[in-house]
C-alpha cells in the first residue's frame, strides 16, 4: 500500500487558522499513538471484536489524512474483526506504521 | 443558537469545533467524550443542538438520544453510512453527517437545523393543549353529542370498526377509528402503546412485562411501542 498521509482535509478546513491546525495536530499525535497501542493490545490478547472497535476509530483519521484506500481497507477489516478474523492485521500494521512516521514529521 | 459536542475522538471534536466556528451564530458551549457526562450536563443546561457520535464505547448515540425527554436537534457524525435509516426514526435527528464532514456538508446541516428551530413553534402550539387537560372531547352517540373529559379518559381500544372510550364513570362504543381519535388527544398525556390501545398515560397504576395496568385493565404494550413509552417514565 503506496498512499502517503498528508494534511490537504485539515488544511482546508483550517484556511487562515493556524491555531488551529497547531492545535490539531497536538491532539492527533496524542492522540493516534494511544489507540494504536490499544489495537495492538487487543490482537494481543485475541480479542477481534475490541480490536474492531478501535479500528473503527483508527479508519476516521486516515479518512482526515485523506488515505482514501487505507480507510477502504479498515473498513473491510472491522467487518472481518467483528467476525473474529485477524489476518488483515499484517497490512494493517503496516497502514499505522505508515502513519507514526508522517506525524512525527509534522 | 449553541451546542455541544459528543464523541469518544478528540480529534473528531477538533473538527466538528473548528466547522461550528465558521457558522456565525453557533456557540459551542462543551463537548464530551463520552454519552455520560453529556447527560449530566443537560440535566443542568439547555441546548438548542447536539452533534453526536454513533460509535461509542458502551453508550451508542442511538442509546442516548433514547434517554433524552426532550430531545434538543441532534445531528448524528459518523464514519459508518449503515445507521442512516436508522437516525432518521428519531424525530430530534435532523442531520446525518458522515465524516470527514465536508464544510459545505455541515453548513447544510446546519441549514437544516435552522429550518427545524423555525418550525417548532407548531409544535408548541400543539403542547400548549396537551397541558390543557381540562379540555373536552366530544363523541358522536345517536345523534347525540357527548362532552368527555380528557383527564376522564382511561384508555381506548379498538374493536373492528368501532373504538371503545373506557371513562372513569362509563364506557363509550364510538363509531371511528383509533388513528382518528389520537389526533384530537393530547400527546403528552395520551400514548398508544399496542395497535389496538392508547392509554391516559396519567391513569397508569403499574406496568409488569409486557402489560400495563390502567383501573382494572390490563393492556398489552407492544414491541415496537415499549421504548416511546420506557422513555416517558420517570424512572427512579
Amino acid at each position: 500500500m503506496e498512499e502517503k498521509p498528508n494534511l490537504t482535509y485539515i488544511d482546508n478546513l483550517a484556511g487562515d487558522d493556524q491555531d488551529f491546525k497547531a492545535k490539531f495536530i497536538t491532539i492527533i499525535k496524542e492522540e493516534f499513538p494511544q489507540e494504536v497501542n490499544t489495537y495492538v493490545e487487543h490482537i494481543k490478547s485475541d480479542e477481534p471484536r475490541a480490536a474492531a472497535e478501535i479500528v473503527h476509530k483508527l479508519k476516521h483519521k486516515f479518512n482526515i489524512l485523506s488515505m482514501e484506500k487505507a480507510y477502504r481497507f479498515s473498513v473491510d477489516y472491522e467487518e472481518e474483526l467483528r467476525r473474529g478474523n485477524m489476518k488483515m492485521n499484517a497490512d494493517f500494521l503496516n497502514i499505522l506504521q505508515s502513519i507514526t512516521s508522517y506525524l512525527k514529521t509534522i | 443558537m449553541n451546542c455541544i459536542i459528543i464523541d469518544d475522538e478528540a480529534t473528531a471534536r477538533a473538527v466538528v469545533t473548528q466547522l461550528c466556528s465558521r457558522i456565525p451564530d453557533l456557540d459551542v458551549i462543551d463537548e464530551f467524550s463520552g454519552a455520560m457526562e453529556a447527560i449530566k450536563f443537560l440535566n443542568k443546561h439547555t441546548v438548542d443542538l447536539i452533534f453526536l457520535d454513533i460509535h461509542m464505547p458502551g453508550f451508542t448515540g442511538f442509546d442516548f438520544v433514547e434517554t433524552l425527554k426532550n430531545p434538543p436537534k441532534i445531528v448524528m457524525t459518523t464514519s459508518d453510512t449503515n445507521f442512516a435509516i436508522t437516525a432518521y426514526e428519531y424525530e430530534a435527528i435532523v442531520d446525518y453527517l458522515v465524516k470527514p464532514i465536508t464544510e459545505e456538508r455541515f453548513e447544510k446541516a446546519i441549514q437544516k437545523v435552522k429550518k427545524s428551530l423555525t418550525e417548532q413553534p407548531k409544535l408548541g402550539a400543539r403542547e400548549e393543549t396537551d397541558a390543557g387537560l381540562d379540555q373536552d372531547l366530544y363523541i358522536n352517540i345517536d345523534r347525540r353529542l357527548i362532552k368527555l373529559k380528557f383527564k376522564e379518559i382511561q384508555l381506548i381500544e379498538a374493536k373492528g370498526d368501532y373504538i371503545e372510550i373506557k371513562t372513569d364513570n362509563e364506557n363509550y362504543r364510538v363509531h371511528n377509528t383509533l388513528k382518528k381519535i389520537k389526533e384530537k388527544l393530547p400527546e403528552k398525556t395520551f400514548l398508544q402503546i399496542h395497535r389496538s390501545y392508547i392509554i391516559n398515560f396519567t391513569k397508569i397504576i403499574d406496568i409488569e412485562d409486557n402489560s400495563v395496568l390502567i383501573a382494572k385493565n390490563v393492556v398489552p404494550i407492544s414491541r415496537s411501542n415499549r421504548p416511546e413509552l420506557m422513555r416517558r417514565l420517570n424512572l427512579l
